[in-house]
């Protein structure tokens, strides 16, 4: 074997399994982007009363191990509890898949990523672990840590791409605005923009995300 | 499908010729003593003759018969010795270089290298075709400039710039000018004698001749100065014994590339090129139409990434390569394709395929039949695939 991936690795890349996108999924979630060259979109719909994950589907726009490990998870996950799925974790994956090269750890973490935030997006609608937990600047923070700069692959808050995040309380509710370190005619302003609204308008406590550019 | 093997990764290298190692062979086993002067023994005297024999040829080609030429151990070297050389020897004259911002890394870093040291840069954009603006070039000329290195064409789209317009730029002004032919030289004509072209890089391996020789034309009088210590050899430009083989093998490399052998490359390559962008949707050329090198094709397949495609084209026994940041060494997204523009989804779904004499029009359509069923593949999995 001359490549740097696994059999298992090729074999579920050439057949990725549960590929697609579920409609009106209970839990919805997108690592990743394609500036940094890794994508990874995840649905699962729960029982309700089991809490056990009934479906999960997921698209990637990736290498082969992004690919692989997507389909490994989605294939793991699949009839477990969501409890029992919040443990499947990057070393699971690549166990399973019988290695993983480490330089593309990146790319198969943001797999496994995407099936911890479908669950807590399924969760936060649901209330499970939300009323414990009101939109404050570090929830806020911890959630834009998953959208990546496109200028350089990594996330924008490491990236100091953010410049001020303010919190309104406007009957009951919060008004999020995120401010951000790009023109508005930036190629990537758009996406910046829906990515970072989809990590946060869902929220219970949340009324509207306002994303600015700099002028 | 048959099972040989359809090797479209010609401009990273090419497979030898066994012509070029038939010519080789007699100078590893027969000649083998180093070059010496004509005063020392029969075998050197040989050899060495056999060393000026392969510097005419290549200078011919060149169209500058009475000029020199350095052999070096390859473009990386040659790249390395014009920008370093000229920078040395002009160190009194100014402090400032020009080069384009998508030279190939041999140039680019040997810039970078310099500018950590105090050198100024100007690295010139390019349009999104990759071709250099002329007026931006004149407009960036200071008193200090002492070096242009404009590349001939580009590694990986292909571009041809206008390189005797920007000659006759440099020298007007009396600036030294540097272009990387790597990707042109037997491919598309350059004359030393009609374009005042003071050092020019080539290089063996990508015309089916050996690795680890190339060479610099340098102009008579073209003020450069040695960055590596060691012995005479080469008119004392380069130290280090001869690779008299490599010579005489680059040497025979060029005078097989025939005018018939480039007209089918490019018809293979414009025949890739046009049933791609007719038969997949959502592709897009990548450099120039027309003002490109032979063998290069470029490509983005938008939706999907270089380097699951480069996977499964290797699993179906075809090479080529990805701009994509995955692919490469360092995962960074090809300098090239931002740099002319693009945005990291049009490098990252990026295919070069670059043809060579080994290749036939048959593997264009399998490799068209193949690519067509992958793309498919991985844009029913792509999350950016247009609903």
């Amino acid at each position: 074997m001359k490549l740097q991936y696994s059999a298992k690795v090729l074999e579920h890349f050439k057949n990725p399994r549960n590929v697609g996108e579920i409609e009106d999924p209970d839990g919805k979630a997108v690592e990743g982007s394609p500036a940094c060259g890794d994508m990874v979109e995840l649905t699962l719909k729960v029982d309700e009363k089991t809490k056990k994950i009934t479906d999960i589907k997921f698209r990637s726009y990736g290498c082969a191990s992004n690919i692989a490990t997507g389909s490994i998870i989605t294939e793991l996950a699949k009839g477990k509890t969501i409890e029992e799925a919040k443990n499947i974790s990057w070393k699971t994956a690549s166990e399973e898949l019988g290695g993983l090269p480490a330089i593309k750890a990146h790319c198969s973490v943001l797999a496994v990523s995407s099936l911890r935030e479908a669950i807590r997006n399924y969760e936060e609608k649901h209330g499970i672990v939300e009323k414990a937990e009101p939109t404050t600047e570090d929830v806020v923070k911890s959630r834009l840590r998953h959208v990546m700069n496109p200028l350089t692959g990594l996330d924008v808050i490491r990236t100091n791409l953010i410049l001020d995040i303010k919190i309104e309380e406007v009957e009951d509710k919060k008004v999020i605005t995120v401010s951000i370190d790009l023109p508005p005619d930036h190629q990537f302003a758009n996406n910046l923009q829906e990515e970072i609204k989809e990590k946060l308008e869902h929220r219970y406590d949340v009324k509207e995300v306002i994303v600015k550019f700099n002028q | 499908m048959n099972n040989k093997l359809i090797y479209l990764d010609n401009s990273a290298t090419t497979r030898l010729d066994e012509r070029v190692l038939e010519a080789m062979t007699p100078y590893y086993f027969d000649t083998y003593a180093v070059a010496t002067s004509e005063f020392a023994y029969t075998l050197g005297i040989i050899s060495r003759e056999g060393l000026d024999e392969a510097r005419t040829k290549i200078l011919n080609k060149l169209g500058g018969a009475s000029e020199e030429l350095v052999f070096t151990s390859g473009a990386t070297e040659s790249s390395n010795l014009a920008i370093k050389g000229v920078v040395k020897a002009k160190q009194k004259e100014g402090n400032h270089i020009i080069i384009s911002k998508i030279e190939d890394f041999p140039v680019l870093n040997s810039a970078k290298a310099l500018e950590r040291d105090g050198l100024k840069v100007t690295y010139l954009d390019v349009n999104k075709e990759g071709t250099i603006d002329l007026e931006q070039l004149k407009e960036s000329i200071t008193k200090e400039t002492i070096l242009i290195s404009i590349q001939h064409a580009n590694q990986e789209i292909g571009t041809t710039q206008d390189i005797k317009s920007i000659a006759e730029i440099a020298h007007d002004k009396k600036i030294t000018f540097h272009t990387d032919a790597t990707h042109t030289f037997t491919r598309l004509p350059i004359d030393v004698s009609k374009i005042p072209v003071d050092l020019v890089t080539i290089s063996s391996h990508t015309i089916n001749g050996p690795r680890g020789i190339g060479a610099l034309y340098i102009r008579k009088d073209t003020p450069i100065k040695k960055h590596m210590d060691g012995g005479f050899q080469e008119f004392n430009m380069r130290a280090g014994v001869e690779n008299i083989p490599g010579a005489v093998g680059f040497a025979k490399a060029i005078e097989l590339v025939t005018k018939e052998e480039n007209d089918k490359i490019k018809n293979m390559r414009d025949t890739l090129i046009q049933k791609i962008l007719k038969e997949i949707p959502d592709t897009d050329l990548n450099g120039h139409p027309t003002n490109r090198t032979p063998q290069n094709a470029n490509i983005t397949f938008h939706f999907v990434e270089g380097e699951s495609i480069t996977l499964h084209l290797d699993m179906n026994g075809i090479a080529a390569s990805t701009g994509s940041a995955c692919f490469s060494r360092s995962l960074e997204a090809s300098h090239v394709i931002l740099g002319i523009g693009g945005d990291h989804e049009q490098a990252h779904g990026s295919l070069r395929f670059t043809f060579s004499r080994f290749n036939e029009m048959h593997e264009v359509d399998t490799v068209v039949e193949v690519l067509t069923d992958i793309i498919k593949r991985l844009r029913v999995i792509s999350p950016l695939r247009k609903k």
